[in-house]
């Protein structure tokens, strides 16, 4: 790490991931499975606009003559039980679960980060209030909570926002955290605060950029574990509902005409969840990679890495040893 | 040491208060009176109020949350709504299939998972180390629940080898556990190998290889030893979470277990039973944490110097 002039550095730092990132090419093959899903959600009122007389959504426009139809030419994922399309539902549900990720990410994100950098930043009476909180809800299994949470709250695309975005908070807070008791002793903090810094700017301006790696690591990995998880409230019925597209909705309505042979009821809608999710993981492995190569094991010496797990371990102790 | 577990242990009673306070809360906040559905819709709006009386439900929150921990200190978690059996009862009956389920998705994942993970680790760049990776990459992202439908298509309606539902015979286990524990499996798979490529790294490998050690007892012995540490943390942290995760599954395969009564509890807004149903897989989750928390401790010497 050879720094000249801070805003040449940062500009190149950037480029440097890129273009690791630009290497990967699994990572690539994620980042563009991510980016058809988000055009194939772009267009669903291209490919299945409103009804103008009726005045019904596109993905519930019944044709009970056409029901159960297999994928053919016409109809390239078939219909469903209702003479529906599903390649009318499987682009609406492509815009819920998308939304319901992005949604939940940015405010578990920045409820994390926030609590987290506090934590870190000041220590005692704060740090240990946010964490012990934090504590209580990783004592839970993520899906639990939010099948507890959504339980109460009762189904909608809000509430379920709600019961996947609580349990979202705590790794970032975790995350951030860590990261801030190792960055917060380092020189350059010491000395913007000689200079006379605030402590809101010394958090904002040098103490989070230097934890943007892990977050925006973990928020790719935090994305699908929400898209999962609220698939599965819908799937069991307790998230979105029918007649809305949700891809775990889907799954669960065709589930019902699985033993009977129609199995395109339950292969698509899972197999976009499935998509998604493993695109999503590919780019968070690619862009860990990228930020930090010394994940990868190639290079860097083993003092350095001992040093580095060291002082994760420690951090990890500290917040709760977990 | 003991030191060290008797800490943790204490520290584990706030999170637990905790833990019961987020379910008390959950249930509270649902909106329906509990009198209503006992009673059904039918019931007068006397015996509603009577019965709302007797259940304490028109005491502040505190105090009910107060009795709610004092009851369940002592195992009474209230009665179910919808069979008015105790609800400690009903959830405990259900427990040994969730625990045997989770236990045998777990045993599959480590089974398959540690192998592979090695085998790629010291075969790394080769062609069966980019396919287990690729194989680990879709294991980790297909969703259970939609793993356990594709298996009843495969098995039942395709090749009708298997039946689709149940959980009674060993023939009955193989699909739920194959759709519970495959995610498991590639976690610790990509695990296993990430660890053995920072163990096979170290100084003290080539030392050993300078020896002239042979090169299964390098593996076996000296890097085998140190990248299993953080594989058996991850291996009980998994266990935890399929405690939770088995909700889908036994959804799917009809398993009668805590799962799928959970969710069918919550269809029929019988919350005495969501309470001590979720509460029972938090404390059992927090117990397998603690457990793994020690253990890490008792292996990894690095670790336990700390709580000196």
């Amino acid at each position: 790490m050879d720094n000249t002039t801070t805003p040449r550095k940062k500009q190149s730092q950037f480029k440097e991931v890129w273009r690791r990132f630009r290497k990967n090419p699994l990572a690539m093959v994620g980042l563009v499975i991510i980016i058809l899903m988000l055009i194939f959600a772009a267009s669903a009122f291209l490919i299945a606009p409103r009804d103008p007389v009726t005045g019904l959504q596109g993905y519930n426009l019944q044709d009970w003559t056409n029901a159960r139809q297999f994928p053919s030419s016409e109809n390239i994922f078939g219909t469903d039980h209702q003479g529906r399309s599903m390649l009318a539902r499987l682009a609406h549900g492509a815009r819920f679960s998308l939304l319901v990720g992005f949604v939940v990410v940015g405010v578990g994100m920045t409820l994390g980060v926030t609590l987290g950098s506090l934590a870190g930043f000041f220590s005692g009476t704060v740090d240990n209030i946010i964490m012990r909180v934090a504590d209580i809800v990783l004592a839970m299994p993520t899906i639990l909570l939010a099948i507890a949470i959504a339980a109460a709250l009762g189904p909608g695309l809000r509430n379920v926002m709600i019961a996947v975005g609580i349990g979202a908070v705590p790794s970032y807070a975790r995350i951030v955290k860590a990261q801030v008791l190792t960055v917060r002793e380092q020189e350059f903090v010491e000395a913007a605060r000689s200079c006379g810094a605030s402590d809101f700017r010394l958090i904002t301006k040098h103490v989070l950029p230097n934890c943007a790696a892990p977050v925006i690591v973990e928020a790719t990995m935090g994305m699908a574990g929400a898209i999962l998880s609220a698939a599965g409230l819908s799937f069991i019925g307790i998230g979105l509902q029918s007649p809305t597209p949700e891809w775990g909705a889907m799954l669960s309505e065709g589930r019902q005409w699985m033993l009977a042979g129609y199995w395109h009821l339950t292969l698509f809608p899972g197999l976009f969840i499935a998509l998604l999710i493993f695109a999503l993981n590919m780019m968070g492995d690619g862009l860990r990679d990228a930020f930090d190569p010394r994940l990868r094991g190639a290079g860097g010496s083993a003092r350095r890495f001992k040093k580095m797990q060291l002082a994760r371990l420690k951090a990890e102790s500290e917040s709760g040893g977990r | 040491m003991l030191k060290f577990i008797l800490k943790r242990i204490l520290m584990l009673i706030p999170v637990l208060i905790g833990v019961m306070f987020v379910v008390f809360l959950l249930a509270y906040i649902t909106p329906g009176c509990p009198a209503r559905v006992i009673l059904g819709e039918a019931a007068s709006l006397e015996a509603i109020a009577q019965l709302r009386e007797e259940m304490g439900l028109d005491e502040p929150f505190l105090v009910q949350y107060y009795n709610f921990i004092i009851n369940a200190v002592r195992g009474d978690f209230g009665n179910s709504y919808r069979t008015q059996r105790p609800v400690f009862q009903e959830v405990l009956d259900r427990f040994p299939n969730t625990m045997q389920l989770a236990a045998m998705g777990i045993v599959l994942a480590v089974v398959i998972g540690i192998p592979l993970g090695i085998i790629s680790a010291v075969k790394q760049y080769t062609p069966f180390d980019f396919g287990a990776t690729f194989i680990g990459l879709v294991g980790v992202s297909i969703p259970n629940f939609w793993l356990g439908l594709i298996l009843i298509m495969f098995f039942t309606v395709t090749l009708q080898w298997l039946p689709p539902t149940g959980f009674r015979e060993p023939l009955q286990w193989i699909m739920p556990t194959i759709a519970i524990g495959t995610n498991s499996c590639a976690i610790i798979m990509r695990m296993t190998r990430s660890s053995m490529l920072e163990c096979i790294r170290q100084d003290y490998i080539r030392t050993a290889r300078a020896k002239g050690q042979k090169e299964s007892v390098v593996i076996f012995r000296h890097a085998l030893r140190n990248a299993l540490i953080p594989v058996t943390t991850v291996a009980g942290l998994q266990f935890g979470f399929l405690l939770g995760g088995a909700v889908l599954t036994e959804t799917i395969f009809a398993i009668p277990g805590l799962g799928s009564f959970l969710v069918s509890s919550i269809l029929n807004r019988d919350f005495a039973i969501v309470r001590g149903g979720v509460l029972l897989i938090a404390i059992t989750f927090t117990v397998v944490n603690l457990a793994v928390d020690i253990l890490y401790a008792f292996i990894d010497p690095r670790i336990r110097s700390q709580y000196r």
